[in-house]
């Protein structure tokens, strides 16, 4: 049992289960993860393994059907909506398709404008609210000028990506959940989006929660990981002990799966009977 | 040196926009794929791989026209042919195209054999149901896929398994040359293994003599093509062995590309990931000199004034830039 005060979130025994009867779907079943201030954890799986309704449980989007949440040691409660939206401010998520992220009738403006409210800042004078803006997305390489007026579908996905990053540099969360943030964008700007949310990490001091099935960028981002695989947490531990010495067999196979260059890919490891 | 499989000379389409502006998508791009070899294209998204893909079939549909160049098909050159004609008979059964989404192509309220059935009558309409359910039982058993998913409907398959039937049936009347177009990237890592086997098998076992494969992924295309080639705002930038591309490539551009490879193996972690800044141009109006200039780290004010030879330096290797081999590489040595 790590130190519970160093700890910022932690789930206790997190289950949920969808449906009823026979047809019930235990998505997540008692599940213990933990959470240090200031690292980046990945929880690594294959589709239909549980790790984004984990993550919704952690961001209080649905609740839990067993388990409890503590956040900076207390438990979470979040039974009205003014609780939620207090817990909100501590943490924030990116999901997967930048595309579906945004509300499409709001401008860029008011999207930004949202956040420095949250914060609490809405009776700065406009000229500050603009500085804070157009620091923002010069922090994610773009320029506030040229999106001042715009839609979010005037952007490509790699920008709208990047704009979601720059809310988060305004809100400035504890916790940030990154829901395969990388998935449908392509290997370059991959990169630019990692790194961005590296010297987020560096700047702000935030907890990163990353979910992805690449267990090779898991490799790249993390300083803990945990291997996830119908619903249960099959091993966890530090990046490098978790990767090069894999002790689950499902760890394995995951590593096995990813495609390297140094060292040989073997194919006939493939078990078609696996549907 | 095997047959000829595919060859592409100068192949030059275009996109017509609404307003009757010409963008060139794919801009006098040659290449040969050998018998038995694979060949793989990379790049980042908007460099038109994907219209390169859809120009190699030779049927064209609005946006995309033709403008010049010609496509040879073990021999036999499809460029001009009737588009009737070609759908009819190439289509399918010289050439197969598998789209990146290509799970989305089966139809919900038809059983896999159903949807087979319709294939194989649109190229042979005489084809009894026995023999076809005959061919795919045979096919789907050499690929692995078990036999009861004939009589399924798509909402009882998982991802990887829907995109494994649409290959294993788009294959079904053994094409000879094969284009995959990002087939794994809506897939998790598990089920892109399977889907990789499986094109390796239809080569092996010659259902399909020659594949191209598109991706963005570099460590998945080393792992499976023979031969690479960097496609960067319509050209060809860069062309050599897997080996060659991935662990010596030329082009500032592909040594951009391979600064952005992530892999789980030890000594990542201390690597540092380079970016290339920007995003590639617009085509609409692409720039006179070289197209990658503007976002070149060892650009020189010549690179902008004339648009640069693709330059052939031996054993298959070629790139367009104006520096030499060993500029390049002592470039790249120092950073």
């Amino acid at each position: 049992m790590v130190d519970e005060n160093q700890a910022i979130l932690r789930g206790v025994g997190l289950t949920k289960v969808f449906g009823l009867g026979h047809r019930k779907t235990i998505a997540v079943d008692h599940v213990d993860v933990e959470f240090r201030e200031g690292e980046v954890s990945s929880i690594v799986g294959e589709s239909g393994s549980g790790k984004t309704t984990l993550a919704k449980m952690l961001l209080g989007l649905i609740g839990p059907t067993e388990g409890e949440i503590y956040f900076q040691g207390k438990k979470l409660d979040l039974r009205t909506y003014k609780k939620k939206k207090e817990y909100w401010t501590n943490i924030q998520a990116i999901f997967q398709d930048p595309y579906s992220s945004y509300n499409i009738f709001n401008k860029i403006d008011t999207l930004l404008l949202d956040c420095i409210r949250m914060r609490g800042g809405q009776r700065l004078p406009h000229a500050k609210k603009v500085d804070m803006m157009t620091e923002a997305c010069s922090f994610v390489n773009l320029k506030y000028e040229e999106l001042t007026n715009k839609y979010p579908f005037e952007l490509s996905g790699g920008q709208m990506q990047r704009l979601m990053i720059a809310r988060i540099f305004l809100l400035k969360p504890k916790i940030l959940v990154a829901d395969e943030p990388t998935s449908m964008i392509d290997a370059c700007s991959r990169a630019t989006i990692l790194d961005m949310l590296m010297k987020l990490r560096n700047e702000i001091g935030m907890t990163i929660i990353f979910i992805t099935h690449d267990i090779g960028l898991a490799y790249y981002v993390s300083d803990s990981v945990y291997i996830m695989a119908h619903g249960k947490i099959v091993e966890s531990g530090s990046a490098d002990e978790v990767i090069l010495h894999p002790k689950a067999e499902y760890t394995r196979r995951l590593i096995n799966d990813v495609p390297k260059i140094h060292e040989a890919w073997d194919l006939s490891t493939v078990n078609y009977s696996e549907i | 040196m095997g047959k000829v499989m595919l060859e592409v000379n100068e192949l030059t389409t275009k996109y017509i926009t609404r307003f009757g502006e010409n963008v060139y998508a794919v801009d006098h791009v040659s290449l040969k794929v050998e018998e038995g070899k694979s060949l793989g294209i990379a790049g980042e998204s908007g460099c038109g791989k994907s219209t390169l893909a859809l120009s190699l079939m030779g049927y064209y549909f609005a946006p995309l026209h033709y403008t010049s160049g010609e496509i040879i098909i073990d021999g036999q050159k499809i460029t001009g042919m009737d588009p009737d004609d070609i759908r009819r008979k190439i289509l399918g059964k010289e050439i197969a195209y598998i789209p990146q989404a290509a799970m989305n192509a089966l139809n919900p309220t038809l059983k896999i054999i159903h949807f087979i059935e319709d294939v194989i009558r649109a190229h042979d309409p005489k084809a009894s149901k026995k023999e076809i359910y005959e061919l795919a039982r045979e096919r789907f058993e050499i690929l692995g896929l078990p036999e009861e998913v004939l009589q399924k409907y798509p909402v009882e398959l998982s991802g990887g398994m829907k995109q494994r039937t649409v290959i294993a049936t788009s294959v079904i009347l053994s094409p000879k040359v094969l284009i995959a177009d990002e087939p794994s990237s809506a897939l998790d890592v598990t089920s892109q293994k399977m889907v990789i086997k499986m094109l390796r098998d239809l080569m092996e076992k010659g259902y399909v003599k020659a594949m191209i494969f598109i991706t963005h992924e570099l460590p998945l295309l080393y792992n499976v093509t023979d031969d690479i080639m960097v496609m960067y705002a319509g050209q060809i930038v860069e062309r050599g062995t897997a080996q060659e591309v991935v662990f010596d490539p030329l082009h500032p551009y592909s040594k951009g590309l391979m600064g952005a490879i992530i892999v789980p193996e030890s000594g990542v972690r201390n690597v540092k990931l380079t970016a290339i800044p920007g995003t590639p141009p617009n085509l609409k109006n692409p720039p006179s000199g070289c197209r990658f200039a503007d976002r070149c780290k060892y650009v020189q004010p010549e690179c902008k004034v004339h648009s640069i030879d693709f330059r052939d330096i031996g054993n298959g290797r070629a790139y367009r830039c104006i520096f030499s081999e060993e500029e390049l590489r002592k470039a790249y040595q120092n950073g």
